[in-house]
């Protein structure tokens, strides 16, 4: 069964069309990198797909659930990173962690086993608004990942990361993880690099849809002009 | 469902007593309400329906300040967003922040009620305490229940800070004259009567019934 299959998506806000007619499979293991300029519907097909915004047309279905009607038995099987990093900046990332692990029924010890794999430096007790961007966003990876999922949705994951911090959280959200994934990436070369499957969008209509290895990084530039 | 309700509650009082956001807030309005109160009725006390309607009044506009709060963090934060990916009942939230604001509730007026002994009532407090201790739960509950459905259904407007108190105010005039009109006995010098039973029972129905409407309503809320 495959990890993702939309037919004929579509999503708008109010008048604006934000996703339209976008159609595509993906297998489980494999991931998609979503291309795009600013505004293009990339972050909005994330939120589809994490069941955080219904789609307004078309079918689709995430890990064999149909959404939005069995969008319960999606959630705490797929993890979102997205632009914000889903934290209160009042507690610390691990109190912060604690408080997800409670929600997705994660035993507290994953807790401690996610902050060692973020290498938060001793700082895991510090409030999350005293901490750097590369730091929270390091927890959010933490968070994104802290319940095991089997879809990974993932915005920009390298934003405000460090090379060091890059190759820290790779064996949690890179392919090494073995999840499904759909990226999205501004950078060419490095989004190319692990896809299996590229979908460019302009407008939230479907630009690009090909196997990575059929895709150059010239091609991916072009929807940017 | 227990469980998500004490992590979440958790999680809201760590949020308050690490900002003080809403609490101090509340109760340093109902103090300086009684104060302005104090000199504007050119009195050095009150008692009877005067009282009551002093305190129940101070009281619902000092709680809008903390319900216009409740959601703030979960809107800017992305606290929604963490919580709608989680495969938990979305009433869980809902029990959450009734709690919270409950808990808010009885912090403000173990301030506001003894300010107000000492500023403006005349007769002693201590006879008629227990019972205005079950009328005030009793409002509390209508309180916190009309605080957290308006709470969650302004935090995603623009206008919140103006949407909160114009939707909730008129939800909770029955509130006040409920509370006010049981409270008028026990705050009169000659504490005649007790607690008049009819406005206890309309308070306890008015909770349920609003507990029923959020409880429905909830979910369609948080949801796109």
């Amino acid at each position: 069964m495959p990890a993702l299959q939309l037919e004929g998506l579509a999503r708008h806000y109010g008048e604006r069309e934000a996703l339209s007619d976008v159609s595509l499979t993906l297998q489980e293991g494999q991931t998609l990198v979503v291309f795009g300029p600013n505004g293009a519907g990339k972050s909005t097909l994330l939120r589809v797909l994490s069941t955080l915004l219904r789609p307004h047309a078309g079918r689709v279905q995430v890990l064999g659930c149909s959404l939005p009607d069995e969008a319960w038995s999606a959630r705490g099987r797929l993890g979102l990173l997205g632009h914000e990093p889903l934290l209160y900046r009042e507690l610390t990332a691990r109190e912060n962690l604690r408080y997800h692990a409670s929600l997705h029924r994660v035993p507290q010890e994953r807790v401690e086993r996610v902050i060692e794999g973020v290498a938060m430096s001793g700082r895991e007790d510090e409030p999350l608004r005293t901490l750097s961007r590369g730091m929270v966003q390091r927890v959010a990876i933490a968070r994104a990942v802290l319940h095991e999922p089997e879809l990974l949705l993932l915005d920009e994951p390298h934003s405000n990361l460090d090379p060091a911090g890059i190759e820290l959280v790779s064996p949690l959200i890179g392919p090494a993880s073995g999840r499904t994934r759909v990226i999205c990436s501004h950078d060419p070369e490095a989004g190319l690099a692990g896809a299996d499957l590229v979908l460019g969008l302009r407008s939230g209509r479907t630009a690009l849809l090909l196997p990575a290895g059929e895709v150059t990084a010239g091609k991916i530039r072009e929807l940017y002009r | 469902m227990r469980r998500t309700v004490g992590a979440l509650l958790r999680k809201e009082l760590l949020v308050e007593l690490r900002t003080f956001e809403s609490v101090p807030g509340m109760s340093l309005f109902a103090v300086t309400t009684f104060v302005v109160f104090h000199f504007a009725l050119n009195r050095s006390s009150v008692e009877g329906d005067l009282a009551a309607g002093i305190l129940w009044v101070t009281l619902l506009f000092a709680a809008i300040l903390g319900a216009n709060r409740l959601f703030v963090a979960d809107a800017d934060q992305g606290g929604f967003d963490g919580f709608l990916l989680a495969p938990v009942d979305r009433s869980a939230m809902m029990v959450a922040k009734v709690l919270t604001m409950l808990a808010y509730l009885v912090v403000l007026e173990l301030v506001a009620v003894p300010a107000f002994a000492i500023l403006l009532l005349g007769p002693p407090l201590g006879p008629a305490l227990p019972q205005l201790i079950a009328v005030l739960a009793l409002g509390d509950i209508g309180i916190a229940v009309i605080g957290t459905l308006v709470g969650a259904l302004a935090v995603q407007t623009r206008a919140r800070d103006l949407l909160g108190p114009l939707l909730a105010l008129p939800l909770l005039v029955p509130i006040v004259i409920g509370g006010a009109r049981a409270t008028a006995p026990l705050l009169a010098f000659s504490h005649a009567g007790g607690v008049p039973a009819r406005w206890l029972l309309t308070l306890g129905l008015y909770d349920l019934i609003f507990g029923l409407i959020a409880y429905a309503l909830f979910d369609f809320l948080l949801e796109d």
